[in-house]
């Protein structure tokens, strides 16, 4: 089976992987990239565990293929920390409001809240369910998550009109 | 790994074409949100694919000179329900878009997919259908338009033959303007599910706001394949808006649909849904229009 040279910048940096053209993302990922933040959950995508962003918007990457990377931007929450390694404030509003059990849904649910914390548009506890729709967690109960994710994005948006 | 046994990519409609002459055996493959899933589940192991996720000339939408919408196959859910056209010319398209899976499916499905997959549950497909859209098919010996109305062959089968593509969905400003449109899903759960049942429904009101002019209406999952509810649109045809009208075009309803009974619901409840999500959504549309329904 064919292989295939992939170029994409991944967290931040220029990356080249090789991959089986039968790969998904988050094979390339997990394997070549050894980014294990991206779990392999369902594999079809109705978890959303393996969740990293793709050029700012949230995708599934267990139904990505690899070759799909080529010439575009990823994020995954490796991404998400500072230079030392500190890690950012969606991450510690997580911690605070136990809104992690066992983890495994973590980092998606993480993925996911990013284009609303960085946002500009306010939104609603509604709207913010309906973004995370898409992944599942089976230990929270989801209000916590909720919780973790309203905070910060309030706390984004005081700090920006501060700025 | 998926296990499909070889893929080809396209990068242009061309290529797409040319690839299609030479492998006539092998699936195309748009955002994959149904066909990797099948691979995964072992329906589809060792097929030949043709990805054209990659075309983006297939990507985009946009208002021609004569005011038809044209939107291209590739465009995911996301683009279809943000899009500032179809925001303001049929909004209902974007909401109907916008209740399939969550966003991480809205980003990789491509509505072109939706439709090409000839499911009767695809959610755009009512909404295409109430509108009276016009497909763009392309191959190598030139193009060919047909009305999605005669689309979808049968369940899962569409009319889309060996070397065509679908390369373009359009809607004729004739059908969309002074329309007001509204789409209900019926589903188990609020997100990541397929409808149990789905009806878009579009209005164009009288001057004075008195009557209905003209009623789209459609359905999803209420026959094998997307069908119009002719009946049930002539029966408003030119009535003064009141509450025994949408009784009369809520039981007109049965005479335009087939339900079957599956895991999700029974023949007899989505025959009863059918005629309560078809009054609902005629009164929400015609309230949208600026209407009210008693007087
Ligand atoms: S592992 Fe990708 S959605 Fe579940
Ligand atoms: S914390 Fe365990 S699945 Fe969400």
């Amino acid at each position: 089976m064919a292989n295939k040279l992939i170029t994409c910048t991944i967290n931040g940096k220029k990356k080249e992987y090789f991959v089986d053209v039968r790969s998904s993302l988050m094979e390339m990922l997990r394997g070549s990239a050894g980014l294990d933040s991206v779990k392999h959950g369902c594999d079809v995508g109705e978890c959303g565990a393996c969740t990293v962003l793709i050029d700012g918007l949230p995708y599934n990457s267990c139904i990505y293929l690899a070759i799909w990377a080529e010439g575009k931007t990823i994020l995954t929450l490796e991404g998400l920390s500072d230079v030392k390694g500190a890690i950012s404030d969606i991450q510690q509003a997580f911690i605070d409001e136990g809104a992690v059990q066992c983890g495994f849904c973590t980092p998606g649910f993480i993925m996911s809240s990013i284009p609303i914390i960085t946002s500009e548009h306010p939104y609603g506890r509604e709207e913010i369910r309906k973004q995370i729709a898409g992944n599942l967690c089976r230990c929270t109960g989801y209000v916590k998550i909720v919780d973790a994710i309203e905070k910060t994005q309030k706390k984004r948006i005081r700090e920006r009109q501060e700025s | 790994m998926y296990d499909f046994k070889e893929l080809h990519e396209a990068g242009s409609v061309a290529e797409a074409l040319r690839l299609t002459k030479e492998h006539p055996g092998a699936l195309i493959l748009a955002g994959g949100s149904d066909i990797l899933i099948k691979l995964r589940e072992g329906k589809l192991a060792g097929c030949e694919l043709i990805s054209i996720f990659g075309i983006d000339e297939l990507r985009g939408i946009c208002l021609e000179e004569d005011g038809t919408i044209l939107i291209r196959p590739l465009t995911s859910f996301t683009a279809v329900s943000t899009h500032p056209v179809i925001r303001q010319h049929i909004p209902v398209l974007g909401e109907a878009v916008d209740q399939i899976g969550g966003p991480q499916i809205r980003n990789i499905g491509t509505i072109g997919g939706n439709i090409c997959n000839g499911v009767t549950s695809a959610d755009s497909a009512s909404t295409l259908k109430a509108y009276d859209a016009m497909l763009e098919i392309t191959s190598a010996e030139g193009t060919r338009v047909l009305p999605f109305a005669e689309f979808n062959l049968g369940p899962g089968k569409v009319d889309l033959r060996a070397g065509e593509l679908l390369t373009g969905i359009r809607i004729p400003k004739e059908s969309w303007e002074r329309t007001y449109g509204h789409y209900i899903k019926y589903a188990m759960r609020r997100a990541m599910d397929i409808a149990t049942l789905g009806c878009s429904v579009n209005v164009r009101l009288s001057a004075d706001k008195k009557k209905i002019e003209r009623l789209r209406m459609a359905f999803g999952v209420a026959a094998p394949i997307p069908v119009r509810a002719h009946t049930a649109e002539s029966t408003a045809e030119g009535q003064p808006i009141d509450e025994a009208l949408l009784t009369r075009i809520s039981e007109a309803v049965i005479a335009d649909i087939t339900p079957r009974s599956s895991w999700r619901a029974s023949k007899e409840f989505r025959l009863h849904l059918a005629k309560e999500i078809a009054l609902r959504a005629v009164k929400a549309a015609v309230e949208k229009a600026g209407g009210s329904i008693n007087g």
